[in-house]
């Protein structure tokens, strides 16, 4: 699959895909990585370690610091894969340095597929 | 994107980390949003400056940022989590102040005046009509638009920090003038003549707006106060960060055929959608922070009496500093009334401190409800003071 690099770096690990959006701020904890927002399709379950695939980022623009948070407390996505890449989702991968691509049919890929990502040429592929 | 050889340089680090870093944060939302190339922008402001919305990561981010990164254009701050002299009146927890201190610090390391105010127009931060610039703050952003005639886009705390270190914004949304057309009329036929009735009005028209821009018509005189109130409103309640007023906002726009009327009944619909609370614990007025003219008011109102509750005037410091030789801080601070700099009820850490709030802010109510769970008293700054002053 090709898509568009919103930030580069090559990222290899298992698929976590949420069928909807995830709002950071406020959704996810960003001292564990697991997301909170309560009836969430991910409630309950860590981001941390994952290629964390949604179709696309949601709320407050705080949330790019939330991102940036769990970077710093090692309990970030190995890579972030969107269908349509938002402001918040986007700085947020930029300022934490994860990969990151967008315009990826995320309905292709499901929880526990192998993927490799190679965010600088923008491909998604299953390992 | 098309980029010039300085931005080339920029984006590869030849100017350092923090300037690469944020040429990357630009360039990348020019992407997402198709612009075709990046222009200089004449000021900056930055959201994200409470450590309440911060956070430990937030500050770490500055503190990278600050290392090499220094600004290139006129760059004012957002309110802080406390007033940065007087934090210890407003009963703000000393980590907290310590953190928000660290803040401040990083900002002034980049070369940022550390006045944290929410319109920065009224202390020397005023762009010109036509001019680009990256706001964050959405009340001052819809200001800069709509009032002043200015282009930005609603900038988040990355975004304009990267602005501010490299000069650039990337040109796409608000700045291109086809996207400052108005997409709809709403025909005002309700006397809307005061701050609090004007965010009434944005509470009304944000919602039928969902992110589009409004022609308003029907209003024949609006004051800076009111169009401070309505710019804050409108974005909070869903409108776009910019709208049009016949005959009194100077930007140009087509006539839309889309007609909405907004009468009596909606404001009063409004109004009473904001008041929930029988009685209020907390105060507050300043939001966005109060023009010397407010300040003058309040403590005319103030004058000769006793505070019963807790009354928070929110203030850009040199707008205070102008009622301190006006002598109107002391006739606010003689009635046991705190002037509040820097700060404001919407980014302070007062959830559980408080639980029932009193303003004559609509943005206000929104905030004291969605992050501090305050109950609501929406009503006109006179009332509100006399609310304060048990009468």
């Amino acid at each position: 699959m090709k898509g568009r690099k919103i930030f580069g770096g090559k990222a290899e690990g298992e698929a976590l895909v949420s069928t909807e959006g995830i709002s950071f701020y406020g959704g996810v904890d960003p001292d564990t990585g697991v997301v909170t927002e309560k009836g969430h399709p991910l409630e309950g379950q860590s981001v941390s370690g994952k290629v964390l695939i949604f179709p696309v980022g949601k709320g407050s623009t705080v949330g790019s610091y939330t991102i940036y948070r769990l970077k710093k407390n090692g309990k970030a996505p190995l890579a972030i894969i969107n269908r349509e890449c938002e402001t918040v989702v986007a700085v947020g991968a930029i300022i934490s340095e994860i990969p990151c691509v967008d315009q990826i049919d995320t309905d292709k890929i499901k929880t526990g597929d192998k993927l490799r990502v190679n965010a600088d040429e923008g491909i998604v592929e299953h390992a | 994107m098309e980029l010039t050889e300085e931005q080339k340089d920029m984006l590869e680090g030849k100017n350092g980390n923090a300037v690469k870093k944020s040429m990357s944060i630009l360039v990348a939302l020019g992407e997402i949003y198709g612009a075709k190339g990046l222009i200089p922008v004449t000021s900056v402001q930055i959201s994200g400056v409470s450590y309440d919305n911060l956070g430990d990561a937030g500050l770490e981010f500055l503190d990278e940022m600050a290392k090499d990164g220094k600004i290139r254009v006129k760059t004012t701050l957002n309110p802080a989590g406390m007033d940065m002299e007087n934090w210890e009146a407003l009963g703000i927890d000393p980590e907290f102040a310590r953190k928000q201190k660290l803040v401040i610090e990083a900002f002034e390391k980049m070369g940022v005046e550390a006045t944290c105010t929410c319109t920065p127009y009224f202390i020397g931060n005023k762009p010109d009509f036509g001019d680009h610039i990256a706001w964050g703050e959405s009340s001052a952003v819809t200001y800069a638009n709509s009032v002043l005639g200015a282009k930005t886009n609603k900038e988040g705390g990355p975004s304009s920090i990267a602005s501010a270190l490299t000069g650039f914004t990337a040109e796409y949304g608000l700045h291109l003038d086809e996207n400052r057309q108005a997409h709809f009329v709403a025909e005002v036929k309700a006397k809307v003549d005061n701050p609090m009735l004007f965010g009434a009005l944005g509470n009304v028209i944000g919602r039928i707006a969902k992110g589009r821009i409004p022609l308003i018509t029907g209003i024949k005189k609006a004051t800076t106060e009111d169009l401070k109130g309505l710019s804050a409103s409108i974005v909070t309640y869903g409108g776009a960060p910019m709208f049009h007023i016949e005959g009194i906002t100077p930007n140009k726009t087509s006539v839309p055929e889309e007609r909405v009327v907004v009468d009596k009944e909606d404001i009063d619909n409004a109004v009473k959608g904001m008041n929930d609370a029988e009685d209020a614990e907390f105060i507050f007025i300043g939001c966005p922070h109060c023009s010397i003219e407010e300040l003058k008011k309040i403590s005319e109102l103030l004058d000769g009496k006793i505070v019963k509750k807790e009354l928070w005037i929110g203030v850009a410091r040199p707008i205070k500093k102008i009622a301190d030789k006006r002598g109107y801080s002391k006739i606010i601070e003689v009635s046991g009334a705190k002037l509040a700099c820097d700060t404001c009820h919407v980014v302070a850490p007062l959830k559980g401190r408080f639980h029932s709030i009193a303003t004559n802010s609509a943005k206000g109510i929104f905030y004291g409800r969605g992050k501090n769970n305050f109950k609501t008293i929406f009503r006109t700054m006179e009332d509100c003071i006399k609310l304060a002053v048990g009468e």
